[in-house]
């Protein structure tokens, strides 16, 4: 009676909430305590907070409105932007968030996963990594949200992670980011299938059907989007909207 | 009052969260002496068993515990690994042993290859409730909470078990006995399940005989 998990994944820029397409033109969603509070009431099974400008803009979390944020919220959290010490993890699970996502320091250096891993347990210490497909069809890995290629194949630097203690892989396709297009199966079925921790894919769901053939298809373990659960209507109207947990549970086939 | 004990191996924030929400006010215990005045303790953890155990010596936790819950009978609630230090040991611990307060240990799950389960149990997930406890008797819709472990239970006191939960096979999910009662699930971030079994636990007697309670599984 397991079902996996559907992940709004929410991106922070400066004071608000935002949601881009192919990690460009962000569009302003509002005020990031009241859609949590929203998030919080329609019970979604847990949320995922990134600060896009962060790690370009070299800033620390902003420690007092995630504070803010989780004391609105009874679900677990996940946040991730500009983590580059041991100290800023202690602060992000002291104030009630149970993950934290590191992405472009772990390429940086990588020792860090495991240094993070040891002291907070592998459970707390998720892996996100953003990808892109060249013209020749070959995936490779992109920090700074989005802004830099790093040579980095994504199913050896999965695998790499998993060993280094990360205890989750966030898995995003840039091209995908915000089109509503669908998923890019072969991309997350290519890295599930490469390692044993749970791996979330994101970017491009557009229904219910989306989240679960993610599951069915590309062997991951939990679905996320952003515009799905922003947007209503063709003209990207913003309006926080979660399926029901009927709905959910049609897509997903029971395991456990 | 209610004692939260940090040994700095919980998520304390969620869990005086969720106090908050509920109107509840706790204290945060800082060494084993601070809770010497609670009528109610929560223990949270995450991490691992041996790193917990250590800490809880180090703050003179294990002694003042033994005192409140074994000899005080004072009600006292674990969470997720807070529970699994209820047990005699714990597979994931090389040094450390649990403080046996049930006849039960704690062990990895285990499936067949072919089960193609992930380790940790992650996510949403129901538990299966025995009759005479937190779950509103009309209740219609099952009661959901979220679930992160890699190791679970087992409790060899059939009547000890209060609730099971499903994943692969069935586990004890919640376990209690006098005044003690430990839950697998984090009802910190489990919406407004968790809240209803904080708001239990918070009002609950105190007392759970175990030897009245029919036997209901097999876990």
């Amino acid at each position: 009676m397991f079902r996996n998990r559907v992940i709004p994944f929410l991106l922070l820029r400066h004071d608000g909430f935002v949601k881009t397409r192919q990690f460009k033109d962000p569009t302003y969603l509002g005020d990031p305590v009241n859609i949590v509070r929203i998030f919080n009431d329609k019970e979604a099974d847990e949320l995922a907070i990134f600060d896009i400008c962060a790690s370009t803009e070299k800033k620390r979390p902003n420690f007092e409105l995630l504070a803010d944020i989780a004391s609105e919220c009874f679900m677990p959290l996940c946040y991730g932007g500009g983590i580059r010490s041991l100290d800023d993890i202690r602060i992000l699970l002291s104030i009630g968030f149970e993950k934290v996502c590191l992405n472009t320091y772990a390429v940086e250096n990588p020792e860090f996963v495991k240094q993070a891993s040891g002291m907070f347990g592998s459970q707390s210490i998720v892996l996100s990594m953003d990808v892109k497909k060249s013209i020749l069809g070959k995936y490779e890995i992109y920090t700074n949200g989005g802004r830099n290629k790093t040579g980095l194949d994504p199913v050896q630097y999965a695998q790499k992670m998993e060993r280094f203690g990360a205890g989750e892989i966030v898995l995003c396709s840039i091209d995908r980011d915000g089109t509503m297009k669908g998923y890019d199966l072969q991309l997350i079925e290519q890295v599930a299938s490469a390692v044993n921790i749970p791996v979330i894919a994101g970017g491009g769901a557009r229904t219910v059907k989306d989240l679960g053939e993610a599951v069915s298809i590309g062997k991951a373990s939990a679905a996320a989007a952003g515009s799905m659960f922003v947007f209503y209507g063709s003209n990207r109207a913003v309006l926080i909207n979660m399926p029901s947990s009927k709905e959910l549970d049609s897509v997903f086939r029971e395991k456990g | 009052m209610t004692a939260v004990i940090d040994y700095g191996m919980g998520n304390l924030g969620s869990i005086l969260n969720i106090l908050k929400k509920i109107g509840h006010t706790a204290k945060l215990a800082k060494k084993g002496e601070d809770i010497a005045g609670a009528d109610r303790l929560i223990l949270p953890g995450v991490g691992a068993f041996d790193d917990a155990m250590k800490a809880l010596k180090r703050l003179g936790y294990v002694d003042a515990l033994e005192d409140k819950v074994v000899h005080g009978k004072t009600p006292i609630l674990g969470i997720c690994l807070g529970m699994q230090l209820f047990t005699r040991k714990s597979e994931e611990a090389k040094e450390e042993k649990g403080f046996g307060w049930f006849d039960a240990d704690t062990v990895r799950f285990r499936f067949p290859q072919e089960a193609r389960l992930k380790v940790p149990h992650m996510g949403w997930n129901y538990v299966n409730l025995h009759e005479r406890t937190f779950a509103p008797q009309d209740q219609e819709e099952r009661m959901r909470f979220y679930f992160v472990h890699s190791y679970h239970v087992v409790c060899h006191e059939k009547g000890a078990v209060m609730g099971t939960t499903s994943y692969g096979y069935d586990f004890a999910s919640v376990i209690a006995k006098d005044s003690i009662v430990g839950v697998q699930f984090h009802p910190e971030k489990s919406h407004r399940y968790g809240m209803q079994f904080m708001r239990w636990f918070l009002e609950w007697d105190g007392y759970w005989d175990s030897r009245e309670v029919r036997v209901t599984s097999d876990v």
